[in-house]
């Protein structure tokens, strides 16, 4: 082992267990670890300082800190699918067999041509990507953009599926308490004891925050809090549970980590809770902040606490020759940790005057020099620190003394850790005495009844010493130092990291000040300043800070960036949870899915339905098969399943009335035993769906909607019955799946369903548009004589627990004549051939029933019906609207779909003028030509007119505007 | 290996009649009908082998052995004549599932963002199963879980992965 740089204790560490070693391998190389370590810590252990390099400069990094604020430490952890990168090397535990790689590094971590940048910062200023590289304006795109792609960014991306499965869960409670540090564990007891029902979550495995490591008899503290709540049966203690956001109405999200250091458990790697909270306590506690002074990047420098955290959580000591400085008295635990771990500490540098405090009394005590209104001039090292230039504190860095050491740790105080608080709009005060942004109680973020939703306690709202529950020793002020020394020169500040994730020193945003960047906000995205995976933990508030020296103006009149979730990053699993694979979306499937889904159907998603398309045959493309199975109904007869429409029962003694609104054509008047169609327009006179309604009895009617239709039809009706018209005695239903529902369809139609027997189905017994209840082959069934192929048409509705025995049946009587299953395509083609328009289609949201030449729907005998207003209004009559008519294509060519007819001239953009557009179109397979319907201005006015449709790429498209009804025009052979 | 969190069934010979109406003018006609009290908002009432359940307030759900639903039916909408009702028999635009087992409410808590702790006995919800609709109620040993028959399989799907072995809820 070399003379410098970290290694293992040989005692203490109270959370690894030295009985259990744990082989992992970091760029390839094996290295051992204790159970209970962190990657960190057994990196360290390793004598591995260097865990990764920086954003912009590639400059080499180590540990900066010991939790979730870490900026620096990030890997590349696991393989193949299980790779995640950007993993933070201080929270992640340390697994057997673990594969970990360093990040943004080429070819190595210790050899990186990156780091030539590191040469280049004078000309990679902040904003740089805004400034530099604008002219000339191709060399963005094909020379500075790939090559600073190809250096930026921090881990890669995963190549491959993540074979983790991950779940959410849902809770209640009246409390959540966050944060499992003494604090959040004595405001847990409190209210256990009233009571309440409370949930404690803790992001870390152990419980007890820095109250362990920091004061002498805090770990019996925590040990007699948790065996309080324990006792409990209203409290529940969560580890590993990271509250990532507050949302409005006590809505909290929290990530529980399970099996993330276990895959092969089988269990789901981590879960979502998504918590009701009666009232949340921030006990989130506080960060702490770097020092801003030269060299403070190099691996080696290290937070205060992150130092004596690794002495006493892990008995890994960073360095042999610990230089602590610092601006309050905090730090000063550090020196006697480090003291006590039998480390040297060649001196403190402190930048208060006169450090007189219990802490720096107890150090002195110890021998150890401390330097008192001192500062660090600078660091000197590579990839770890060598020297430490000592200056006074209050000059521009004059070297007064240089002192051998390989760690630094500083702390320039702490901040409370307010996010939470912040998330859901509590805002902050600006304290001086403390040097901090604190949680201000009198604007909390409120609940519903205007009150507090949440509290924060303990180090987050302030109290850093938490001293009623720890018995901590009052401390003296610190002394607020944003740059160290006061007055130090540019070239200093060159080298005084404010985000060592990103690469952004204090000359940045003194830059970006003096640019004219105002706004913290602004100056962030322009520096990139706490952006990324830490979004700045241990950077903004020294960066505002000197942001604010750099204005001329007071800390709080600069303010804060937006906190916003998550609080550490989400693994997007975790948001997908159990939707994925076969639970991706829910599937909706009709009784007969599996027939279609045997005979070898190829589906169309409708909705989340999934419809056959068509059922191509062994070595059949699927043009084939819609040409087989049109050609076999209309030759002989073929089943649709049409099981999907929409079927909503409208019951009442204002039922009548009701749809007449509804409809644009009366309904009120069709008979019982009779259907009619129906077009359905929006307020705006817009068309929105369309279909047949059946007269079921005096008061009953069933309408049919389309298949994409039906939840939003009865929504529809019921918005109007809800809202405007409550008082009408109408009741709706949403029956569609109540039933199966099978068209049996062709001239053969009637010859079918009569061997099926058990109802007469004669024209006498049931004409066109009429419908019939009886039983079908036993099963009971309503049969509605409607065509929506031009053919003699019945629909049989059954329950649909026997939908598929009809089908059967259907299929096994029918095989002589050929009966053939058909799907959507089928059907689309086939009402084209008719010259019947589609909702979706022939309609957009902006076309009226007019457009679509469906005046003849369209009762001229009511008063009023929904859109009828709308449709009067001048742009609706405007004879000049796009109009249905056929296509006919001159040249045989199929037109594409969705394309545009062009006009003479331009418009104002240079663009060519439009009169009208595809908005169906097909081969027909009964007319052997292709056919095509669209909406041309004023087009049924210009019969034989030629249309030009030109496409990219293709000759220009002709086509005679004709008649859209392509095939039996008297309409014949719907009555068989 | 550790167990499952409950086990899940589905149940095929589950009747349903939805009832529209004004509750207070046609409650007692529905109670005498249907032989069933009438179940208080968000709640249900048995008589052993039928439930009552409370949909709105404006709506109740008759829960019966397939057997007995005919008779129900005709039961209902002849006590039930000359008002303004709706009475449908929905039986096959369901499907039911039971959730038997020691933590089913672990089972429902990862896929409603119901209260359950808040749900008595007798209470009656309706809500959500991951993203598709669904209703709820307490029976012997667990809950029996209805939504709609075309998501069958979806609901069949999260309710085994939410019951897997070893993926309790409580803390480790």
């Amino acid at each position: 082992m070399s003379d410098n740089g970290p290694f293992r204790l040989s005692r203490g560490g109270r959370l690894i267990d030295r009985a259990y070693p744990l082989p992992f391998r970091f760029d390839g190389r094996h290295l051992r670890g204790l159970r209970g370590d962190t990657l960190a810590s057994a990196l360290l252990a390793s004598g591995q300082l260097m865990m990764g390099r920086s954003f912009k400069y590639h400059r080499p990094r180590g540990p900066l800190a010991s939790g979730a604020e870490e900026p620096n430490a990030l890997l590349g952890l696991g393989q193949g699918g299980r790779f995640e990168p950007n993993q933070r090397a201080t929270t992640t535990a340390l697994v057997a067999g673990m594969v970990t790689t360093s990040q943004n590094c080429w070819p190595s971590l210790n050899v990186d041509v990156g780091a030539v940048n590191n040469w280049l910062y004078r000309f990679l200023p902040a904003g740089f990507y805004y400034k530099t590289f604008i002219h000339p304006r191709p060399f963005w795109k094909h020379v500075f953009e790939p090559v600073i792609r190809r250096s930026a960014g921090l881990g890669k991306a995963p190549t491959e599926a993540d074979p983790d499965s991950y779940e959410q869960a849902y809770a209640h409670a009246d409390l959540v308490v966050v944060g499992g540090g003494i604090a959040g564990l004595l405001a847990a007891r409190d209210a256990g004891r009233q009571g309440k029902t409370v949930t404690v979550l803790e992001q870390n495995p152990h419980w007890g925050g820095r109250t362990p490591t920091d004061h002498a008899d805090g770990q019996s503290r925590i040990d007699a809090a948790l065996a309080d709540l324990r006792a409990m049966p209203n409290v529940t203690l969560r580890r590993n549970t990271m509250a990532t956001g507050l949302y409005d109405h006590g809505y909290l999200i929290a990530r529980e980590a399970l099996a993330d250091h276990d895959p092969n458990a089988g269990l789901p790697r981590q879960r979502l809770w998504r918590i009701r909270a009666g009232h949340v306590v921030v006990a989130s506690g506080a960060l702490e902040r770097p020092l801003s002074f030269a060299g403070n990047d190099v691996p080696g420098v290290m937070l205060a606490s992150a130092v004596r955290d690794f002495i006493a959580d892990y008995a890994v000591a960073p360095g042999r020759r610990i230089v602590v400085v610092t601006n309050n008295d905090d730090a000063y635990r550090t020196a006697l940790a480090a003291l006590d771990a039998g480390l040297e500490v060649p001196a403190v540098i402190d930048a208060r005057a006169n450090p007189s405090g219990a802490l720096p009394q107890a150090v002195r005590a110890r021998g150890i020099r401390i330097l008192s209104a001192s500062a660090i001039a600078g660091v000197k090292g590579g990839q770890g620190v060598q020297v430490v230039q000592v200056c006074s504190h209050v000059g521009a860095g004059q070297v007064s003394e240089t002192i051998e050491a390989d760690c630094v740790a500083m702390s320039g105080g702490w901040s409370p850790v307010v996010h939470l608080w912040s998330h859901c709009g509590g805002k902050l005060n600006w304290s001086d005495a403390q040097a901090m942004f604190l949680p201000d109680t009198s604007r909390p973020p409120t609940g519903d009844d205007g009150a507090a939703m949440a509290t924060p306690v303990g180090a987050a709202a302030g109290d850093l010493l938490v001293a009623g529950a720890t018995g901590a020793e009052p401390e003296q002020p610190l002394l607020p130092v944003w740059v160290m020394p006061v007055n130090a020169t540019k070239a200093m500040k060159f080298k005084m990291w404010l985000d060592f994730q990103n690469d952004v020193k204090v000359s940045d945003v003194e830059l970006a000040a003096q640019e004219g960047y105002a706004s913290v906000e602004h100056t962030k995205r322009y520096t990139t300043l706490g952006m990324a995976t830490d979004q700045g933990k241990v950077s903004n508030i020294n960066g505002l800070a000197v942001l604010s020296a750099a204005l001329k103006q007071p800390i709080p009149q600069t303010g804060t960036t937006t906190f916003r979730p998550p609080y550490t990053p989400l693994t997007l699993g975790t948001i997908a949870a159990e939707a994925r694979g076969d639970l991706f979306q829910p599937l909706r499937k009709t009784p007969m899915h599996g027939w279609h889904q045997a005979k070898g159907a190829h589906w169309e998603p409708v909705g989340h339905w999934r419809r056959p398309y068509c059922y191509p045959q062994a070595g059949e493309t699927h043009a084939a098969a819609v040409a087989r199975e049109i050609r076999a109904v209309r030759g002989g007869v073929g089943t649709l399943d049409a099981s999907t429409l929409g079927k909503i029962v409208v019951k009442g003694p204002d039922a009548g009335r009701f749809l007449d609104m509804i409809y644009t054509g009366m309904m009120s008047t069709l008979p019982v035993g009779k259907c009619r169609y129906g077009l359905i327009c929006n307020e705006n006179g817009f068309l929105i769906d369309d279909g047949v309604a059946a007269r079921l009895s005096e008061d009953t009617w069933l309408v049919h909607t389309t298949t994409g239709g039906a939840d939003r039809m009865h929504a529809h009706m019921e918005d109007w019955l809800q809202c405007e018209w409550w008082d009408w005695k109408v009741y709706t239903a949403n029956v569609t799946e109540q039933w199966a529902q099978v068209a049996v369809v062709g001239p053969q139609a009637r010859n079918l369903l009569e061997r099926l027997g058990g109802m007469d189905l004669s024209p006498e017994a049931l004409p066109f548009m009429g419908w019939a209840e009886g039983q079908i082959a036993g099963i009971p069934a309503r049969i509605y004589r409607i065509s929506f192929s031009g053919e003699l048409s019945f629909e049989v509705a059954v329950p649909a627990g026997r939908g598929l025995e009809l089908w059967e049946k259907l299929h096994a009587a029918g095989a002589d004549l050929g009966v053939t299953p058909y799907g959507t395509e089928a059907m689309h083609v086939m009402r084209a051939e008719k010259g019947f328009i589609m909702i979706g289609d022939e309609t957009d949201g902006t076309v009226i029933p007019q457009d679509l030449g469906l005046n003849w729907a369209i009762s001229k005998k009511k008063s009023d019906y929904i859109g009828k207003r709308a449709q009067e209004r001048s742009h609706m009559t405007d004879p000049l609207r796009w109009k249905l008519v056929g296509l006919e294509s001159l040249d045989g060519r199929m037109l594409p779909d969705g394309v545009y007819a062009v006009d003479e001239g331009v418009n104002p953009n240079g663009q060519r003028n439009l009169q009208g557009r595809v908005t169906s179109t097909y081969i027909s397979p009964t007319l052997g030509t292709p056919i095509a319907m669209g909406l041309v201005r004023h087009g049924p006015d210009r019969m034989g007119e030629v249309l030009e449709f030109p496409v990219a790429g293709a000759e220009t498209y002709k086509a005679r505007i004709v008649d859209p009804v392509f095939y039996d025009k008297e309409g014949s052979r719907a009555n068989g | 290996m550790a167990e499952a969190l409950a086990h899940i069934r589905e149940i095929t010979d589950l009747g349903m009649i939805q009832i529209r109406a004004d509750l207070t003018e046609a409650g007692a006609a529905i109670t005498k009908a249907a032989a069933i009290p009438l179940p208080g908002p968000t709640s249900t009432t048995t008589n052993g082998s039928r439930r009552l359940c409370w949909m709105s307030p404006d709506e109740l759900l008759l829960v019966l052995p397939q057997a007995e639903l005919a008779a129900a039916l005709a039961e209902l909408t002849t006590a039930l004549a000359g008002q303004h009702v709706l009475v449908l028999d929905v039986s096959d635009m369901r499907a039911a599932f039971a959730i038997e087992g020691g933590r089913a409410d672990q089972v429902l808590a990862k896929l409603s963002p119901t209260d359950l702790a808040a749900m008595p006995a007798d209470g009656m919800r309706r809500s959500r199963a991951a993203q598709v609709a669904c209703g709820f109620w307490r029976q012997e040993g667990g809950f029996v879980l209805i939504g709609f028959r075309s998501v069958a399989d979806y609901l069949r799907g999260l309710l085994d992965n939410a019951a897997r072995a070893g993926t309790g809820l409580d803390p480790r």
